[in-house]
């Protein structure tokens, strides 16, 4: 076990990595606008890419959780759909599966 | 500061209601203007920030580490993504990519941008744009649509969420150390939790659910047949192609 300041090359340049292509990114479209016009079946791709890959992490993490897992996964998104706090849905969500995982 | 620029002529934009004025203003009472308002934001984004912490903890980051990734990085669903994606030896390939595909909508975030940002010397904008996330975003653009002439907003809004986000990341890190059996407080859940939490964020009403289906059953089908994490990209993409098929305007 390392110590919590350690700072190991190859880590550091993955991350580094990470930050030059999320800038990348970032200043992307504001650059690349003044040059090429995408069309709106494009934008209609790149719109929907966040969540379909958020659900493709998700799906076998679900698949494979079983029942708590998936009334956990209800408890969340009821809870961040209800008050918009993610802080909440968390505890909430956590606190469900730890509980349905003792009975 | 603000650079004058001529409009550029009219039909060169699609978005013409989107057109930004050209006095666009960048100072520092701007940027401050732009950290008070979205500090009610930042806090909930240093909710993430704590999660994120924890992880980074879990996958085997130093809390130094985890801090470079927030302070550098900035970037929330990818930086998340990425302690998913992260074993011993690190895919670095696969990590890459995967961030760069989670990031493509910033491509269409700056572009948006780009009416009221061209107004900006190519400092203050390009530098600006450093500060992007979800939320500081969505808040600029909803005053520069109303008229607002702050240039700076984006940057300040960005700096309360920097803030928030690398300070409450320090902190998961260094918590999540002190934790070593997280099966019993339910901590190998908190990643399914904030995904499925994002997950409501960025649904967009009955049209999502094709999209996102057809990347349920194509990640699920490609855990089973394909090594390490590649199904993530590959059902993100079936969903994301989808979407492009059954475009109609």
């Amino acid at each position: 076990m390392t110590g919590e300041l350690s700072l190991d090359p190859l880590v550091v340049g993955v991350v580094l990595a990470m930050a030059v292509v999320t800038y990348a990114t970032k200043a992307g479209g504001l650059w690349l606008l003044g040059r090429v016009e995408p069309s709106e079946r494009a934008e209609a791709g790149l719109d929907a890419l966040p969540g379909a890959v958020v659900v493709a992490i998700l799906a076998p993490e679900l698949v494979g959780s079983g029942p708590p897992g998936w009334l956990g996964a209800a408890v969340v998104a009821l809870v961040t759909h209800r008050t918009g706090s993610v802080l909440l849905a968390m505890v909430a969500g956590v606190g469900s599966v730890v509980l349905l995982r003792g009975l | 500061m603000h650079a004058e620029e001529h409009r550029e002529s009219a039909g060169e934009r699609s978005v013409e209601s989107d057109r930004g004025d050209g006095d666009l203003s960048f100072t520092l009472a701007g940027v401050r203007a732009g950290y008070v308002a979205c500090l009610p934001v930042a806090l909930g984004v240093g909710g993430y920030g704590l999660v994120f912490g924890v992880l980074a903890d879990r996958a085997g980051l130093s809390a130094a580490e985890a801090v470079l990734t927030s302070a550098t990085v900035l970037a929330g669903a990818a930086q998340l993504v990425a302690m998913e994606l992260w074993t011993d030896p690190i895919p670095v390939a696969t990590v890459v990519l995967t961030v760069a595909v989670v990031n493509l909508r910033y491509v269409l975030m700056g572009a948006a941008l780009r009416p009221w940002f061209r107004h900006l010397s190519p400092l203050a904008a390009y530098g600006s744009v450093f500060f992007t996330a979800d939320e500081n975003w969505a808040l600029t653009m909803g005053r520069l649509r109303d008229g607002s002439t702050n240039g700076a907003f984006l940057l300040g809004s960005g700096l309360a969420i920097w803030s928030f986000w690398v300070a409450a990341t320090a902190v998961g890190a260094l918590a999540g150390g002190l934790i070593t059996d997280p099966a019993r407080f339910g901590l190998d859940f908190v990643l399914v939790a904030v995904f499925v939490a994002i997950a409501v964020g960025l649904y967009e009403g009955r049209e999502t659910l094709a999209p996102w289906a057809l990347a349920f059953v194509v990640a699920v089908a490609g855990a089973h047949l394909l090594p390490g994490k590649w199904y993530i990209l590959l059902g993100g993409v079936a969903g994301s192609l989808l979407e492009v098929a059954r475009f109609d305007g």
